[in-house]
C-alpha cells in the first residue's frame, strides 16, 4: 500500500466526499480519509471545514489514527477554538491512560494547541504528568511547561509549574534532566532578570553527572546551559572544564562546539601561568580541526566559529594552517570562509605555503572567490613584511592574465601595499598604467587615480592620465570624483607649472557643477587652501599618511566577547548579536565573558604578549566616512575595514596640522583672495567665528564638518575644550578627559583616554548612572586597540536620551563608570544643557506668544550676561548654531529685543527674551519655562555660546 | 529552537510541513521556496535569513530539507539534526526520494512528532524508534505493561541506541577499518601535506546487552603499557604504535573513560554503525609515489613521462588504480605508450587517464606521452594542474592495527571466544596529488 495517492486527488467536490468518508462506519475508510486530509493540509489546501468530522474520529483505540487526528488538531484548533473544546475530554482521558506512550502523546499534543480554553484544562493533567512514574511521560511534560509558558506565562507561574520543573533537574533519568534544563533555559530567556535557572555548585554537579548519560541532544542542552553559569573562582572553573573536555571527542559536532563554548568561556577565569591552562589550549585544537571533516553545512558553521576563536585566541590554531587549504570540491561558502581564516593565520612561518595556495585560487572559476583570493594576497603583503615582494610579483603575474576582475582587484590591493611600504614598489606603476582603460569598477578606478596622484612626480604623463578621467567627471561615482579631485590637487602641488588649467577645471567641476555636498566641500577647502597659502596646502594635502593596520575586519572586542558566549549558535554564524535578528525580548540580553583571571598587572602583560594582533604597533585604517581621513585623502582604506572611531595619539600630529593650519589660514583675511569663486557665497563670513572659537582640535574638526555642510547655514554648535574628569592617580593610571558635543542631531561624548600606568590597558567599557535627561551610551565604548603606556586614545561615544531617568543634583550632573581590565572607576561630570537642545526647537510665533502668556510669571528668571561685544544679528546667529532659535526681533528705543525658543530632548520648551542695548556690553536675559529648574542651566549655555 | 521543518521536492512543492512554534507561519514555506529553491543564483550559504526568519537547509539528491526558526538556535545542532533526520528516514524506507517520502508521509509525520518536541530534538536512534514506530501501523495496542515500560525506559534511558532482548543464534562481529589517505607532493618528491582520515565501522550481531572493549595500537596506550614494566618486545611494540591526532566517537562510547584511561568501552548498537573517526598526520605509509617528468619541446609539443612506484609488501595487491595526467587546453593530439594497464586521452576532461586493474607491492610502472599543441597567442602560461591518483589497498595507510575487541555479556551464556570476529582494512585514496 502506498500513501502517495493521497497527494493526487484534486477534483472538485473533494471536501464533500471526504466528509462522507470521515463519517463512514468502516475504520479503514476513516483512516484513509484522515490521511487524505493531512495530505491536503501539507500541500497548503484549506481543509478546516472538516474540523468537526475529523475531531469525531479522535475517540479511537487506533493509535495511528489518533496521531493523525492530533496532527490535524494542532494545525486548525486555533482557527476553530470553540470546536476544539470538543477534543478536551479525550485529551484528559488519554492523560490517564495505562500506556505511557499515550499519556505522553496526549500531554505533548495538548501543549501544542494554542486555545485558551484548552489551556485551562491542561493544567491538571500536566501537573500529574510532571510527577508521572514513567520517565518518558516526565520528559514530555517538562517540555510541555515551556509550551504552556509560551502561551500563558502568568498561568505557569501561578500554577507553580516552574518549581516542579526545577525539581526535575534532580530527576534520576538523564533525559528528563536534559529536557527540564532546556525548558528552564528557554523560559529564563524571556525573563532576563529572574533567577530562574539559579545555578549553584550543587545543580552544576547534577548537570555534569547527567551530561555523561543523556542523549547527544540532551548533552547540547546541558552544555548550552552550563555556558551561562559563572563559576565562583578559578578552581571551580577548572573542575568544570575537566569534566567537560571529554565531550570534545563526541561524534556530534554540536556537542563539540557547545563544549568548546563552555571551555572558551571558563578559560577566561583560569590564571595563564597554570599548567592546566596550557593543556586546555592544546586540547582545543584537534577537535576544531576534526570539525572540518564533517558535512559541508556543518563545516560552514564550524568555520564561522573558528573565525571567532582565532580572533579571540590566535594561539590555539596557529600551527594548523594547512587544514584550511581549500579543496577543489568544497562548496563555495566553505571556500570563502576558509580563505578568511587562512589570512588570519598567515604569519612569517607559513607565508610561503599560503601564497602558493592563494596563487592557485586566483585561477579558479568562481568570481567572488577569485576576487577574495587576490585581495588575500594583498593582505598577506601588508601583514608579513618579508613576503611583500613576493606578493607584489604574484599580483603582477595576475595582472598579466588580463582577466578583467582579477586586474581590478589586484590594483585595489596594490594601492594598499603602496600605502604600507612607501617608496618601495613604485617600479610597477608602469605596468599598472597599461591597464587604465580596462578598469570599470569605481573602487579600482579610484585606486588607480590615487596611485597616479600619489606618484605624480614619477609618472611623466600623469596630467594626461588624470585629464582622461576628467572628461566624464559627472558620470563617475562619488568615490572616483573625490579621488580625482584630490589626485589633481596633488599633481598641481607637485607640478604647478603645467597643470594650472587642469586644477582650475577640476575645482570648478567639483564646486560649481556638483550636487554632492562632500565633493563641493572638499573642492572649496582645497580651493581656499591653494589660494591663500600654498605652503600650508602642501603640508595638508601631501602630509605624511598614517600607517595602515595589518589586520582588517577584526570584530570589535565587546562584540567578539559576546559572540564567543554564543559559539555554535546562529549569532556566531551571522557574526551578529542575537538582538540583531531575534524579535522580542528573547536573546536580547547581552552575554559577557567572565572577568579575567588575576586582574593584577603581572598576569596581564604576558597575555598581551601572547595574542598576535594586539602586539602590533597601534595603527589605524581611516574609514571612508571619516572627514579627517578624507581631507588627508586617506579615504581609500581597504574596503573591508570596519569603521574605527578611535584615533590613537600617534596620528594626532596629522590632525593638529590640519586644525592649526586651517585655523590660522581661515582666521586671517578671507574674502580678500581674488581667486575664490563666486560659489563661495556666505561661507567665509560664517567661518571665522566657528573656527576661531575652536581651541581644541577635536572641536575644530567638528566645526569644519559643519562649515562644510552648511554653506550659507549658521555655524555649528559650540564645543567646550576637554577637561580632565578622572585623574590618573585616582584611577590606577587611567586619565580621562572629555567634553560633550552635539553634531548633526547626535549627542556625543568625546573622551580622551590616557594610559599613565606601566602596563597595557584593554577591555574598556562605560556605563552611566541614571540621570535627569536619560542620557545613556548608544553603543559600546569603541576602543579597538589596547592602550599602551603613555598612549592617548580619542573616542567619540554617541549618546541617546532613552536611558532611565532620575533627577540629579545639580540637574546636569552625570555619574559615569568606566571599566577596564584593571578595575572599575567612577567619576561625575556636568554637561552643558545645550547638548539637549533639539534641531526642531523653533516655535511658531503665535504659539510662542500664547505660551509666554500661559506660563506663570513666577517661573520667569532673569539673568545678566556681561561683557559681550556682539551685535544682535551675530549673537542670534551664534545661538542658532546651538539650536537656540530666534523667532522674532523687535527694536524699541535703540534696544534690540530677541525672542527665542529652545526645545529639550524630553519635550520641555524654554522661551527666552534677550535685550541688547547698543553700546552696552551687558545683555539682559529673561527665561520662562514650565520647569523653572532648567533656567539657570539654559542661562549657562547662553553665556558659554556667546562668550566663545 | 527549531520552529518548523519542511521537506520540498526539486520543484519547490511541499511534501512535508510540520510547524512546532507559533512564530512560524505558512508564509515561511513560500519564503524559502522563492528565495532559495527558485533563486537564480547558486546558493551561497546553507543558512539564509529572510525577513528575520532563519532557514537551515540540506539537500539529499533532489530533495530539500529545511528547518526554520526565529530564535538564536544552536546552528550546529540544527544541522546535526537534519542529517539525523535523513539517517532515520533512510533506515525506515531507504533512499530519500520524492516517491518514498510521499509513500511514507504518515510515518514521517509520526517520526517528526516523536523526535522533535516543541523544536527540541529527542531520542533519534532508529534502534529505539523502531520498537514503537513501525511501518505496519503502530504497536502499542496489544502490548503488555512490561513491554510498554521497557520501550519508554529504553527511549529515555542511558542506552537509548539499543533495545533489550536481542537474540542471535550466532554471535558475530564485523569490523572495517576504512581509511582515506590524502597527499600533496611537490614535483621533487617532497611531501607538502599528508593526512589520513579514517573510520572504524562496525556491524554487530550480538545477543543481549554486551559490553565491548576496543583496543588499537594507539601510541599513548602502548607507551603507557611499556612504562608499566611488562617488557615484552618493547622495541617492536614501540615501532608499531601510531600517533592519533584526534578522534571522535559514536555516542555509545563512554567518553569520560576515554578521557581518563584512553580505553574505548561501549555497549554497541545493533547492526551497522560508525564506532569512531580519527585523523593521523605522522608516519603515514604512502602506498604510491608518482614521479612526473614534463618537458616542453618547442612551443607546440610536450613530452610527459610518469612513473608510479608501489610502496608496500610485495604480497599485497592494490586495486582500481587510476592516474589522471592533465593536458593543456590547446592539445590537438596525444600519443601514449604504457607498460601496464590502459591509457586514453580524454579530450573532454583535458586529461590522459591511465587505468591499471591490479598492482602488487614494490613494483613500478611507467607511461610516456607526446602531447601536440595548437599554437596559440594566449600569453597565459598553462597552470599545470597536479597529477591525481586513485587506488584501493588492503591495509591501513595510517598503520592502525586493531589489537582486540573483547565482548562481555554476563547475563547470557556466551563468552568472548564464542563471538566470531572479522576484521578488514581498506585504504583508499582521498585527494592524492603530485604537482608536476
Amino acid at each position: 500500500m502506498t500513501d502517495s495517492k493521497y497527494f493526487t486527488t484534486t477534483k472538485k467536490g473533494e471536501i464533500f466526499e471526504l466528509k462522507a468518508e470521515l463519517n463512514s462506519d468502516k475504520k479503514e475508510k476513516k483512516k484513509e480519509a484522515v490521511k487524505k486530509v493531512i495530505a491536503s493540509m501539507t500541500v497548503g489546501k484549506d481543509v478546516s471545514a472538516l474540523f468537526p468530522d475529523v475531531v469525531n474520529c479522535m475517540q479511537t483505540d487506533n493509535l495511528e489514527l489518533k496521531k493523525l487526528v492530533y496532527l490535524y488538531l494542532m494545525n486548525y484548533a486555533k482557527s476553530q477554538p470553540d470546536m476544539a473544546i470538543m477534543a478536551v475530554n479525550t485529551f484528559v482521558k488519554d492523560c490517564e491512560d495505562l500506556n505511557p506512550l499515550i499519556r505522553a502523546l496526549a500531554v505533548r499534543t495538548m501543549g501544542c494547541i494554542r486555545v485558551d480554553k484548552i489551556t485551562e484544562y491542561l493544567c491538571e493533567p500536566l501537573r500529574k504528568c510532571l510527577k508521572d512514574e514513567d520517565p518518558y511521560v516526565r520528559k514530555t511534560a517538562a517540555v510541555c511547561v515551556a509550551k504552556l509558558h509560551d502561551i500563558n506565562a502568568q498561568l505557569v507561574e501561578d500554577q507553580g509549574f516552574l518549581d516542579t520543573l526545577k525539581d526535575l533537574i534532580s530527576d534520576s533519568n538523564p533525559m528528563v534532566v536534559a529536557n527540564a534544563v532546556a525548558a528552564l533555559s528557554e523560559i529564563a530567556e524571556s525573563h532576563p532578570n529572574s533567577n530562574l535557572l539559579d545555578l549553584n555548585p550543587q545543580t552544576i554537579n547534577k548537570l555534569l553527572t547527567a551530561l555523561n548519560e543523556c542523549t547527544e541532544w540532551g548533552q547540547i542542552f546541558i552544555l548550552d546551559c552550563l555556558a551561562s553559569y559563572l563559576p565562583r573562582d578559578d578552581r571551580e572553573s577548572q573542575s568544570i572544564c575537566e569534566r567537560v573536555t571529554p565531550r570534545l571527542s563526541h561524534a556530534n559536532s554540536a556537542v563539540v562546539l557547545s563544549a568548546v563554548k563552555v571551555l572558551m568561556k571558563f578559560m577566561e577565569m583560569l590564571p595563564k601561568d597554570l599548567d592546566y591552562y596550557g593543556t586546555l589550549l592544546k586540547k582545543l585544537a584537534p577537535p576544531l580541526v576534526t570539525l572540518l571533516s564533517a558535512e559541508p553545512e556543518l563545516q560552514y558553521v564550524a568555520l564561522r566559529n573558528i573565525n571567532l576563536i582565532v580572533q579571540k585566541r590566535p594561539e590555539i590554531l596557529k600551527h594548523e594552517m594547512k587544514v584550511f587549504f581549500v579543496k577543489y570540491n568544497d562548496p563555495i561558502y566553505v571556500k570563502l570562509e576558509k580563505l578568511d581564516i587562512m589570512i588570519r593565520l598567515a604569519s612569517q612561518a607559513n607565508i610561503a605555503q599560503v601564497l602558493a595556495e592563494l596563487k592557485e585560487y586566483a585561477t579558479e572559476v568562481d568570481v567572488d572567490f577569485v576576487r577574495k583570493a587576490v585581495r588575500a594576497i594583498g593582505r598577506c603583503a601588508i601583514k608579513v613584511e618579508q613576503s611583500a615582494e613576493r606578493c607584489v610579483s604574484t599580483l603582477l603575474d595576475l595582472i598579466q592574465t588580463k582577466v578583467n576582475y582579477v586586474v581590478q582587484e589586484a590594483i585595489v590591493v596594490i594601492k594598499d601595499i603602496f600605502r604600507k611600504y612607501p617608496n618601495k614598489y613604485e617600479s610597477v606603476i608602469a605596468t599598472l598604467c597599461e591597464n587604465l582603460d580596462s578598469l570599470d569598477e569605481p573602487e579600482a578606478r579610484a585606486a588607480m587615480i590615487w596611485i597616479v596622484g600619489e606618484y605624480a612626480e614619477r609618472i611623466d604623463n600623469a596630467d594626461e592620465l588624470l585629464e582622461s578621467f576628467l572628461e566624464g567627471f559627472h558620470d563617475e561615482s562619488t568615490q572616483v570624483q573625490l579621488q580625482l579631485l584630490t589626485a589633481i590637487v596633488k599633481l598641481f602641488l607637485k607640478k604647478p607649472t603645467e597643470t594650472q588649467e587642469l586644477v582650475q577645471q577640476v575645482l570648478s567641476l567639483a564646486t560649481q557643477d556638483s550636487d554632492n555636498p562632500d565633493l563641493r566641500d572638499r573642492g572649496y577647502i582645497y580651493w581656499r587652501l591653494l589660494s591663500t597659502d600654498p605652503v600650508a596646502a602642501k603640508e595638508v594635502v601631501l602630509a605624511e599618511k598614517p600607517l595602515i593596520s595589518e589586520e582588517t575586519d577584526l570584530i570589535e572586542p565587546t562584540l567578539l566577547e559576546e559572540l564567543i558566549c554564543h559559539i555554535g549558535t546562529l549569532a556566531s554564524v551571522y557574526h551578529k548579536p542575537p538582538s540583531a535578528f531575534v524579535e522580542g525580548s528573547r536573546g536580547v540580553q547581552h552575554k559577557r565573558l567572565p572577568p579575567r583571571a588575576g586582574s593584577g598587572e603581572s598576569t596581564e602583560s604576558p597575555d598581551v604578549g601572547q595574542s598576535g594582533p594586539s602586539e602590533a604597533p597601534p595603527a589605524v585604517i581611516p574609514s571612508q566616512g571619516d572627514l579627517l581621513g578624507d581631507l588627508l585623502n586617506l579615504d581609500l582604506a581597504p574596503p573591508t575595514a570596519t569603521v574605527p572611531s578611535v584615533q590613537p595619539s600617534m596620528q594626532m600630529g596629522a590632525m593638529d596640522l590640519l586644525g592649526g593650519g586651517l585655523d590660522s589660514l581661515l582666521g586671517g583675511d578671507i574674502g580678500g583672495s581674488p581667486s575664490m569663486g563666486a560659489g563661495l557665497g556666505a561661507a567665509p563670513a560664517a567661518m571665522p567665528a566657528s573656527l576661531g572659537s575652536a581651541p581644541a582640535v577635536g572641536g575644530g574638526l567638528g566645526d569644519l564638518f559643519d562649515l562644510g555642510g552648511g554653506v550659507g547655514m549658521p555655524t555649528g554648535s559650540y564645543v567646550a575644550p576637554k577637561t580632565v574628569w578622572l585623574l590618573a592617580m585616582k584611577a590606577k593610571g587611567l586619565e580621562i578627559s572629555g567634553t560633550f558635543a552635539r553634531r548633526g542631531g547626535i549627542i556625543q561624548m568625546d573622551l580622551s583616554l590616557t594610559n599613565k600606568a606601566m602596563s597595557v590597558m584593554t577591555d574598556f567599557a562605560i556605563q552611566f548612572n541614571r540621570n535627569s535627561f536619560g542620557l545613556a551610551p548608544a553603543g559600546p565604548l569603541q576602543v579597538l586597540t589596547p592602550l599602551s603606556p603613555n598612549q592617548t586614545i580619542d573616542v567619540s561615544l554617541p549618546l541617546s536620551t532613552s536611558g532611565p531617568v532620575m533627577k540629579m543634583e545639580p540637574l546636569n550632573n552625570l555619574q559615569v563608570a568606566v571599566k577596564n581590565n584593571i578595575d572599575v572607576f567612577y567619576f561625575s561630570c556636568q554637561y552643558p544643557l545645550s547638548l539637549l537642545f533639539v534641531e526642531d526647537g523653533k516655535m511658531d510665533r503665535q504659539v510662542f506668544l500664547a505660551t509666554w502668556k500661559d506660563i506663570p510669571n513666577d517661573n520667569e528668571a532673569q539673568f545678566q550676561i556681561k561683557d559681550i561685544h556682539l551685535n544682535s544679528d551675530v549673537a542670534s546667529n551664534k545661538l542658532q548654531g546651538s539650536n537656540i532659535f530666534t523667532i522674532a526681533k523687535r527694536t524699541v528705543e535703540g534696544q534690540d529685543m530677541l525672542y527665542q525658543s529652545v526645545k529639550l530632548t524630553n519635550g520641555i520648551w524654554v522661551l527666552a527674551e534677550m535685550r541688547i542695548q547698543t553700546g552696552n556690553p551687558n545683555y539682559t536675559l529673561s527665561i520662562k519655562c514650565r520647569a523653572p529648574e532648567v533656567c539657570p542651566f539654559v542661562y549657562q549655555c547662553y553665556e558659554l555660546v556667546l562668550k566663545n | 529552537m527549531i520552529g518548523g521543518l519542511f521537506i520540498y521536492n526539486h520543484k519547490g512543492e511541499v511534501l512535508i510541513s510540520r510547524v512546532y512554534r507559533d512564530d512560524i507561519g505558512r508564509n515561511a514555506v513560500d519564503a524559502f521556496r522563492v528565495n532559495v529553491i527558485h533563486a537564480r543564483q547558486q546558493v551561497r550559504s546553507p543558512v539564509t535569513n529572510i525577513a528575520r526568519t532563519s532557514f537551515f537547509h540540506v539537500k539529499r539528491s533532489n530533495i530539500w530539507l529545511a528547518a526554520v526558526t526565529k530564535q538564536n538556535v544552536n546552528a550546529a545542532m540544527v544541522f546535526e539534526f537534519l542529517y539525523k533526520m535523513c539517517d532515520v528516514m533512510t533506515a525506515y524506507f531507504g533512499k530519500i526520494s520524492e516517491e518514498n517520502i510521499k509513500n511514507n508521509f504518515v510515518l514521517i509525520y509520526e517520526l517528526l512528532d516523536e523526535i522533535l518536541d516543541f523544536g527540541y530534538p529527542q531520542n533519534s536512534e532508529t534502534g529505539a524508534l523502531k520498537t514503537f514506530i513501525t511501518q505496519q501501523g503502530i504497536k502499542g495496542q496489544h502490548q503488555t505493561k512490561e513491554e510498554q515500560s521497557q520501550i519508554t525506559s529504553q527511549v529515555t534511558g542511558q542506552i537509548g541506541w539499543r533495545r533489550e532482548g536481542i537474540k542471535y543464534r550466532r554471535n558475530e562481529l564485523f569490523l572495517d577499518v576504512l581509511e582515506s589517505v590524502n597527499l600533496l607532493m611537490s614535483p621533487q618528491g617532497q611531501v607538502l601535506s599528508a593526512h589520513v582520515s579514517g573510520r572504524v565501522v562496525m556491524k554487530s550481531y550480538l545477543s543481549g546487552m554486551p559490553e565491548c572493549k576496543f583496543g588499537m595500537n594507539d601510541k599513548i596506550v602502548i607507551d603507557k603499557q611499556g612504562k608499566g614494566g611488562t617488557t615484552d618486545e618493547p622495541g617492536k611494540s614501540g615501532k608499531q604504535s601510531i600517533a592519533i591526532d584526534d578522534c571522535t566517537f559514536h555516542q555509545c562510547v563512554r567518553l569520560s573513560k576515554f578521557d581518563s584511561e584512553r580505553s574505548i568501552s561501549f555497549i554497541p548498537p545493533d547492526g551497522e554503525y560508525e564506532l569512531m573517526r580519527y585523523r593521523t598526520t605522522k608516519d603515514i605509509i604512502l602506498p604510491f609515489r608518482v614521479i612526473p617528468l614534463v618537458r616542453e619541446v618547442g612551443r607546440t609539443k610536450l613530452e610527459v613521462k610518469v612513473v608510479i612506484k608501489s610502496n608496500f609488501k610485495p604480497s599485497l595487491l592494490a586495486q582500481k588504480i587510476e592516474v589522471r595526467i592533465p593536458t593543456p587546453l590547446n592539445t590537438s593530439g596525444v600519443q601514449v605508450i604504457c607498460m601496464k594497464g590502459k591509457a586514453k586521452y580524454k579530450a573532454s576532461e583535458n586529461a590522459i587517464v591511465w587505468k591499471i586493474k591490479r598492482m602488487a607491492g614494490m613494483k613500478e610502472s611507467q607511461i610516456s606521452a607526446e602531447i601536440e599543441l595548437l599554437p596559440t597567442n594566449d600569453k597565459k602560461k598553462w597552470a599545470r594542474p597536479p597529477i591525481s591518483m586513485k587506488f584501493q589497498v588492503p591495509f591501513a595507510p595510517s598503520g592502525l592495527k586493531v589489537r582486540y575487541l573483547k565482548v562481555f555479556e554476563s547475563k547470557l551464556n556466551y563468552s568472548d571466544h564464542d563471538v566470531i570476529k572479522w576484521v578488514r582494512y581498506i585504504g583508499r585514496s582521498g585527494i592524492y596529488e603530485t604537482r608536476c
